[in-house]
Protein backbone atom coordinates (compact mmCIF):
# COMPACT_ATOMS: atom_id res chain seq x y z
CA UNK A 1 0.00 0.00 0.00
CA UNK A 2 1.60 3.26 -1.21
CA UNK A 3 1.28 6.05 1.33
CA UNK A 4 0.92 9.96 0.78
CA UNK A 5 4.10 11.73 0.85
CA UNK A 6 4.62 13.87 4.13
CA UNK A 7 3.82 16.99 2.05
CA UNK A 8 0.51 16.05 1.20
CA UNK A 9 -1.50 15.01 4.39
CA UNK A 10 -2.56 18.40 5.12
CA UNK A 11 -3.70 18.75 1.14
CA UNK A 12 -5.62 15.28 1.76
CA UNK A 13 -7.31 16.45 4.97
CA UNK A 14 -8.08 19.18 3.15
CA UNK A 15 -9.84 17.31 0.44
CA UNK A 16 -11.53 15.25 2.94
CA UNK A 17 -13.17 17.73 4.86
CA UNK A 18 -14.10 19.14 1.37
CA UNK A 19 -16.06 16.16 0.59
CA UNK A 20 -17.26 15.10 3.82
CA UNK A 21 -18.65 18.15 4.91
CA UNK A 22 -19.02 20.24 1.78
CA UNK A 23 -17.21 23.09 3.16
CA UNK A 24 -13.74 24.79 1.80
CA UNK A 25 -11.52 24.66 5.54
CA UNK A 26 -8.10 26.59 5.98
CA UNK A 27 -5.40 24.66 7.58
CA UNK A 28 -5.40 26.53 10.52
CA UNK A 29 -9.40 26.90 11.35
CA UNK A 30 -10.63 25.61 14.56
CA UNK A 31 -13.06 22.89 12.90
CA UNK A 32 -15.13 22.16 15.92
CA UNK A 33 -15.11 26.04 17.05
CA UNK A 34 -19.11 27.40 17.47
CA UNK A 35 -20.97 26.80 13.98
CA UNK A 36 -18.27 24.00 12.83
CA UNK A 37 -18.77 20.50 13.24
CA UNK A 38 -20.15 18.04 15.27
CA UNK A 39 -18.26 16.00 18.17
CA UNK A 40 -19.52 12.69 16.21
CA UNK A 41 -17.50 14.01 13.46
CA UNK A 42 -14.86 14.12 15.05
CA UNK A 43 -14.44 10.14 15.87
CA UNK A 44 -14.89 9.71 11.66
CA UNK A 45 -11.36 12.14 11.65
CA UNK A 46 -9.57 9.40 14.58
CA UNK A 47 -11.32 6.21 12.30
CA UNK A 48 -10.33 8.26 8.96
CA UNK A 49 -6.57 9.23 9.88
CA UNK A 50 -6.14 5.91 11.46
CA UNK A 51 -6.79 3.91 8.22
CA UNK A 52 -5.64 6.48 5.53
CA UNK A 53 -2.05 6.23 7.26
CA UNK A 54 -1.44 2.88 9.01
CA UNK A 55 -1.40 4.53 13.12
CA UNK A 56 -3.51 3.49 16.22
CA UNK A 57 -4.23 6.83 18.19
CA UNK A 58 -4.22 6.09 21.75
CA UNK A 59 -4.48 7.23 25.30
CA UNK A 60 -3.44 10.72 25.90
CA UNK A 61 -3.42 11.64 22.01
CA UNK A 62 -7.01 10.44 21.63
CA UNK A 63 -8.26 14.23 23.12
CA UNK A 64 -10.48 16.81 20.98
CA UNK A 65 -7.65 19.39 20.97
CA UNK A 66 -5.50 16.98 18.46
CA UNK A 67 -7.88 17.26 15.49
CA UNK A 68 -9.56 20.94 16.07
CA UNK A 69 -7.21 21.93 12.59
CA UNK A 70 -5.67 20.53 9.81
CA UNK A 71 -1.89 21.45 10.63
CA UNK A 72 -2.88 19.91 14.41
CA UNK A 73 -4.05 16.05 12.70
CA UNK A 74 -1.14 16.19 10.29
CA UNK A 75 1.70 16.85 13.21
CA UNK A 76 -0.56 14.13 14.87
CA UNK A 77 -0.15 11.69 12.11
CA UNK A 78 3.98 12.37 11.28
CA UNK A 79 4.64 12.11 14.71
CA UNK A 80 2.50 8.50 15.20
CA UNK A 81 4.41 7.62 11.44
CA UNK A 82 7.74 8.74 12.64
CA UNK A 83 7.15 6.88 16.66
CA UNK A 84 6.36 3.36 14.37
CA UNK A 85 9.02 3.83 12.14
CA UNK A 86 11.11 4.24 15.11
CA UNK A 87 9.96 0.93 16.54
CA UNK A 88 7.18 2.12 18.70
CA UNK A 89 7.40 5.06 20.94
CA UNK B 1 -30.68 18.31 41.18
CA UNK B 2 -27.09 17.51 42.89
CA UNK B 3 -27.91 17.62 46.29
CA UNK B 4 -27.06 14.37 46.43
CA UNK B 5 -23.22 14.82 44.63
CA UNK B 6 -21.14 12.88 45.97
CA UNK B 7 -22.57 9.58 44.43
CA UNK B 8 -22.50 6.00 45.30
CA UNK B 9 -19.42 4.05 44.32
CA UNK B 10 -19.26 3.02 41.04
CA UNK B 11 -19.28 -1.05 41.65
CA UNK B 12 -22.06 -0.54 44.45
CA UNK B 13 -24.34 -0.64 41.16
CA UNK B 14 -24.89 -3.89 39.09
CA UNK B 15 -27.05 -2.27 36.37
CA UNK B 16 -28.33 -4.71 33.61
CA UNK B 17 -29.60 -3.49 30.08
CA UNK B 18 -31.73 -4.95 27.90
CA UNK B 19 -31.64 -4.47 23.87
CA UNK B 20 -28.37 -3.88 22.30
CA UNK B 21 -29.63 -1.05 19.37
CA UNK B 22 -28.38 2.37 19.68
CA UNK B 23 -29.23 3.21 23.16
CA UNK B 24 -28.67 0.31 25.18
CA UNK B 25 -25.30 0.37 23.51
CA UNK B 26 -24.85 4.02 24.12
CA UNK B 27 -25.82 3.61 28.04
CA UNK B 28 -23.58 0.69 28.10
CA UNK B 29 -20.68 2.95 27.47
CA UNK B 30 -22.00 5.55 29.75
CA UNK B 31 -21.73 3.51 32.58
CA UNK B 32 -18.66 1.11 31.77
CA UNK B 33 -16.76 4.39 31.59
CA UNK B 34 -18.45 5.38 34.64
CA UNK B 35 -16.95 1.97 36.08
CA UNK B 36 -20.34 0.55 36.61
CA UNK B 37 -20.31 -3.35 35.82
CA UNK B 38 -22.89 -4.18 33.07
CA UNK B 39 -24.88 -6.98 31.83
CA UNK B 40 -26.09 -6.53 28.38
CA UNK B 41 -28.84 -8.97 26.73
CA UNK B 42 -30.04 -9.04 23.95
CA UNK B 43 -32.11 -11.82 21.68
CA UNK B 44 -30.60 -10.91 18.39
CA UNK B 45 -27.36 -12.80 17.76
CA UNK B 46 -26.14 -10.40 14.87
CA UNK B 47 -26.44 -7.55 17.38
CA UNK B 48 -24.59 -9.28 20.45
CA UNK B 49 -21.91 -9.82 18.14
CA UNK B 50 -21.30 -6.60 17.62
CA UNK B 51 -21.96 -4.84 20.78
CA UNK B 52 -18.63 -5.11 22.31
CA UNK B 53 -16.93 -3.33 19.23
CA UNK B 54 -19.37 -0.94 19.27
CA UNK B 55 -19.27 -0.12 23.05
CA UNK B 56 -14.99 -0.21 22.59
CA UNK B 57 -15.83 2.40 19.40
CA UNK B 58 -17.88 4.97 21.91
CA UNK B 59 -15.70 4.42 24.68
CA UNK B 60 -13.10 5.87 22.44
CA UNK B 61 -15.65 8.80 21.02
CA UNK B 62 -16.46 9.32 24.80
CA UNK B 63 -12.88 9.72 25.85
CA UNK B 64 -11.99 12.03 22.89
CA UNK B 65 -14.52 14.52 24.10
CA UNK B 66 -13.35 13.96 27.59
CA UNK B 67 -16.68 12.88 28.37
CA UNK B 68 -14.92 10.00 31.06
CA UNK B 69 -13.48 10.56 34.63
CA UNK B 70 -9.87 9.81 34.43
CA UNK B 71 -9.55 7.89 37.21
CA UNK B 72 -12.06 5.63 37.10
CA UNK B 73 -11.58 1.91 35.85
CA UNK B 74 -13.98 0.50 33.12
CA UNK B 75 -16.52 -0.99 34.50
CA UNK B 76 -16.75 -5.34 33.93
CA UNK B 77 -19.06 -6.07 30.22
CA UNK B 78 -20.84 -8.85 30.21
CA UNK B 79 -22.77 -9.66 26.84
CA UNK B 80 -25.83 -12.09 27.11
CA UNK B 81 -28.84 -13.66 25.10
CA UNK B 82 -30.40 -14.61 28.29
CA UNK B 83 -33.22 -12.38 30.64
CA UNK B 84 -31.90 -14.44 33.61
CA UNK B 85 -28.41 -12.94 34.05
CA UNK B 86 -30.46 -10.11 35.26
CA UNK B 87 -31.12 -11.40 38.37
CA UNK B 88 -28.86 -9.91 41.34
CA UNK B 89 -28.63 -6.53 39.62
CA UNK B 90 -29.34 -3.46 41.23
CA UNK B 91 -31.02 -1.76 38.60
CA UNK B 92 -32.57 -2.78 35.16
CA UNK B 93 -32.78 -0.17 32.10
CA UNK B 94 -34.80 -1.76 29.45
CA UNK B 95 -33.69 0.14 25.88
CA UNK B 96 -35.59 -2.72 23.84
CA UNK B 97 -37.56 -1.16 20.48
CA UNK B 98 -40.11 1.85 20.88
CA UNK B 99 -43.39 -0.46 20.50
CA UNK B 100 -45.30 -0.58 23.96
CA UNK B 101 -45.90 -4.69 23.11
CA UNK B 102 -42.45 -5.20 22.98
CA UNK B 103 -41.76 -2.94 25.86
CA UNK B 104 -44.40 -4.59 28.43
CA UNK B 105 -43.45 -8.21 27.33
CA UNK B 106 -39.40 -7.41 28.50
CA UNK B 107 -40.79 -5.82 31.62
CA UNK B 108 -43.19 -8.44 32.49
CA UNK B 109 -40.71 -10.99 32.05
CA UNK B 110 -37.35 -9.09 33.75
CA UNK B 111 -39.67 -7.79 36.73
CA UNK B 112 -40.19 -11.26 38.18
CA UNK B 113 -36.58 -12.29 38.19
CA UNK B 114 -35.38 -8.98 39.84
CA UNK B 115 -35.81 -8.86 43.80
CA UNK B 116 -38.26 -6.98 44.89
CA UNK B 117 -36.81 -3.60 44.86
CA UNK B 118 -34.77 -3.55 42.59
CA UNK B 119 -34.91 0.07 40.11
CA UNK B 120 -36.92 -0.99 36.87
CA UNK B 121 -36.37 2.08 34.02
CA UNK B 122 -37.99 2.04 31.27
CA UNK B 123 -35.75 3.88 28.38
CA UNK B 124 -38.13 5.62 26.17
CA UNK B 125 -38.62 8.83 23.78
CA UNK B 126 -42.84 8.62 23.93
CA UNK B 127 -44.13 5.54 25.95
CA UNK B 128 -46.06 6.78 29.07
CA UNK B 129 -44.52 5.11 31.90
CA UNK B 130 -47.90 4.35 33.65
CA UNK B 131 -49.06 2.15 30.72
CA UNK B 132 -46.13 0.31 30.68
CA UNK B 133 -45.78 0.32 34.73
CA UNK B 134 -49.76 -1.79 34.25
CA UNK B 135 -46.86 -4.82 32.88
CA UNK B 136 -44.10 -5.08 35.60
CA UNK B 137 -44.88 -7.14 38.74
CA UNK B 138 -44.74 -4.18 41.23
CA UNK B 139 -45.49 -1.32 38.93
CA UNK B 140 -43.96 1.61 42.05
CA UNK B 141 -40.76 0.08 40.97
CA UNK B 142 -40.90 1.03 37.29
CA UNK B 143 -39.46 4.95 36.14
CA UNK B 144 -38.87 6.15 33.18
CA UNK B 145 -35.73 8.11 31.73
CA UNK B 146 -35.34 9.07 28.51
CA UNK B 147 -31.51 9.49 27.56
CA UNK B 148 -30.31 11.53 24.41
CA UNK B 149 -28.16 9.92 22.27
CA UNK B 150 -24.79 9.66 22.73
CA UNK B 151 -26.03 9.28 26.50
CA UNK B 152 -21.87 9.95 27.05
CA UNK B 153 -22.34 13.19 25.52
CA UNK B 154 -25.51 14.85 26.70
CA UNK B 155 -25.23 15.58 30.42
CA UNK B 156 -28.88 16.22 31.05
CA UNK B 157 -31.64 12.93 31.41
CA UNK B 158 -35.15 13.50 31.53
CA UNK B 159 -36.52 10.99 34.19
CA UNK B 160 -40.30 10.58 34.06
CA UNK B 161 -42.42 10.01 37.22
CA UNK B 162 -45.56 7.73 36.49
CA UNK B 163 -48.54 7.72 38.16
CA UNK B 164 -47.65 5.17 40.25
CA UNK B 165 -43.42 5.27 40.71
CA UNK B 166 -42.93 5.13 44.23
CA UNK B 167 -40.35 7.38 46.04
CA UNK B 168 -37.60 4.44 46.70
CA UNK B 169 -37.55 4.08 43.00
CA UNK B 170 -37.20 7.80 42.17
CA UNK B 171 -33.88 7.62 44.71
CA UNK B 172 -32.75 4.99 43.14
CA UNK B 173 -32.72 6.74 39.71
CA UNK B 174 -31.14 9.56 41.37
CA UNK B 175 -28.47 7.92 42.90
CA UNK B 176 -27.68 5.68 39.51
CA UNK B 177 -27.85 8.72 37.60
CA UNK B 178 -25.50 10.48 40.05
CA UNK B 179 -23.24 8.04 39.62
CA UNK B 180 -23.31 8.78 36.14
CA UNK B 181 -22.71 12.59 36.16
CA UNK B 182 -26.08 12.81 34.47
CA UNK B 183 -28.35 15.75 35.56
CA UNK B 184 -31.89 14.68 35.84
CA UNK B 185 -34.65 16.44 35.43
CA UNK B 186 -38.00 15.27 36.48
CA UNK B 187 -41.16 15.44 34.84
CA UNK B 188 -44.68 14.21 34.71
CA UNK B 189 -46.10 11.38 33.06
CA UNK B 190 -47.43 12.13 29.25
CA UNK B 191 -46.96 10.90 25.58
CA UNK B 192 -43.16 12.32 24.73
CA UNK B 193 -43.30 13.82 28.25
CA UNK B 194 -41.36 17.40 27.18
CA UNK B 195 -38.45 16.67 24.48
CA UNK B 196 -40.36 14.48 22.11
CA UNK B 197 -43.91 16.09 22.83
CA UNK B 198 -41.96 19.52 21.81
CA UNK B 199 -38.80 18.28 19.25
CA UNK B 200 -40.51 15.69 17.51
CA UNK B 201 -43.19 17.19 15.92
CA UNK B 202 -40.85 19.66 14.66
CA UNK B 203 -38.39 17.35 13.55
CA UNK B 204 -41.41 15.68 11.29
CA UNK B 205 -41.62 19.35 10.19
CA UNK B 206 -38.67 19.47 8.86
CA UNK B 207 -38.67 16.50 6.92
CA UNK B 208 -41.84 18.38 5.37
CA UNK B 209 -40.05 21.14 4.37
CA UNK B 210 -37.56 19.01 2.23
CA UNK B 211 -40.23 16.59 1.12
CA UNK B 212 -42.14 20.04 -0.55
CA UNK B 213 -38.92 20.91 -1.97
CA UNK B 214 -38.62 24.42 0.26
CA UNK B 215 -35.08 23.53 0.98
CA UNK B 216 -32.68 20.86 1.07
CA UNK B 217 -32.10 18.86 4.00
CA UNK B 218 -28.19 20.84 4.79
CA UNK B 219 -30.12 24.52 4.59
CA UNK B 220 -33.13 23.32 6.54
CA UNK B 221 -30.55 22.39 9.68
CA UNK B 222 -27.79 25.22 8.58
CA UNK B 223 -31.11 27.92 9.05
CA UNK B 224 -32.34 26.44 12.18
CA UNK B 225 -28.52 25.86 13.16
CA UNK B 226 -27.37 29.78 12.41
CA UNK B 227 -30.61 31.50 12.80
CA UNK B 228 -32.32 29.62 15.71
CA UNK B 229 -29.23 28.72 17.69
CA UNK B 230 -30.24 24.88 17.13
CA UNK B 231 -27.29 22.65 18.09
CA UNK B 232 -27.53 19.95 15.74
CA UNK B 233 -29.86 20.80 13.26
CA UNK B 234 -33.48 18.82 13.03
CA UNK B 235 -32.57 16.62 10.53
CA UNK B 236 -28.97 16.04 11.76
CA UNK B 237 -30.64 15.21 14.96
CA UNK B 238 -33.18 12.70 13.01
CA UNK B 239 -30.17 10.87 11.61
CA UNK B 240 -28.61 10.77 15.05
CA UNK B 241 -32.07 9.46 16.28
CA UNK B 242 -32.80 6.77 13.77
CA UNK B 243 -35.28 7.54 11.68
CA UNK B 244 -37.31 4.23 12.01
CA UNK B 245 -37.10 5.05 15.65
CA UNK B 246 -38.53 8.75 14.93
CA UNK B 247 -41.26 7.27 13.03
CA UNK B 248 -42.20 4.60 15.85
CA UNK B 249 -42.29 7.83 17.94
CA UNK B 250 -44.27 9.85 16.30
CA UNK B 251 -46.52 7.11 15.80
CA UNK B 252 -47.18 6.24 19.44
CA UNK B 253 -47.31 10.30 19.56
CA UNK B 254 -50.02 10.81 17.49
CA UNK B 255 -51.98 7.56 18.22
CA UNK B 256 -52.14 8.96 22.05
CA UNK B 257 -52.25 12.96 20.93
CA UNK B 258 -54.48 13.06 17.66
CA UNK B 259 -51.99 15.81 16.85
CA UNK B 260 -51.98 15.57 13.00
CA UNK B 261 -48.53 17.41 13.50
CA UNK B 262 -47.30 14.28 14.73
CA UNK B 263 -48.08 12.21 11.78
CA UNK B 264 -45.39 10.52 10.45
CA UNK B 265 -44.59 12.41 7.02
CA UNK B 266 -44.05 10.51 3.48
CA UNK B 267 -40.28 11.33 2.78
CA UNK B 268 -39.46 10.02 6.48
CA UNK B 269 -41.91 6.99 5.78
CA UNK B 270 -40.01 6.51 2.84
CA UNK B 271 -36.54 6.66 4.53
CA UNK B 272 -37.33 3.87 6.73
CA UNK B 273 -38.78 1.68 3.67
CA UNK B 274 -35.29 2.34 2.07
CA UNK B 275 -32.99 0.91 4.92
CA UNK B 276 -31.78 4.96 5.37
CA UNK B 277 -32.35 5.06 8.80
CA UNK B 278 -29.82 7.65 9.81
CA UNK B 279 -25.91 7.68 11.23
CA UNK B 280 -26.41 3.80 12.64
CA UNK B 281 -26.92 2.35 8.45
CA UNK B 282 -24.84 5.03 7.48
CA UNK B 283 -27.20 7.04 5.60
CA UNK B 284 -30.66 9.34 6.55
CA UNK B 285 -30.59 12.90 5.50
CA UNK B 286 -26.88 12.90 5.83
CA UNK B 287 -24.26 10.17 4.97
CA UNK B 288 -21.54 8.73 7.17
CA UNK B 289 -18.95 6.90 7.69
CA UNK B 290 -16.34 5.71 10.54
Amino acid sequence: MTMPSEGTVEKELLDFLHVRTKTVWEEDTDLFAAGGLSSLFAMELVVHLEKSYGIAIRGADLRLDNFRTVTGMAALVRRLRAAAGDGGE
Amino acid sequence: MSENNAGDAPNAHRLTILGAGVMGVGIATLAVGHGVPVALIDVDQAKRAEAEARIAHELRLAGLMGALPDDVPTGELVISDSLSDAAGSTAVIEAVTEISELKEKVIAEVSVIVSPGTLLVSNTSSIPIDELASAAARPAELVGTHFMNPSYLIRTVEVIRGARTGEAAMDSVRALLTTLRRRPVVVRDAPGFVTSRVLHPMINDAARVVQEGTATAEDVDALMQGCLGHATGPLRTADLIGIDNLVDSLNVLYERTGDSGCRPCDLLLEKVRAGDIGRKSGRGFYEYEG
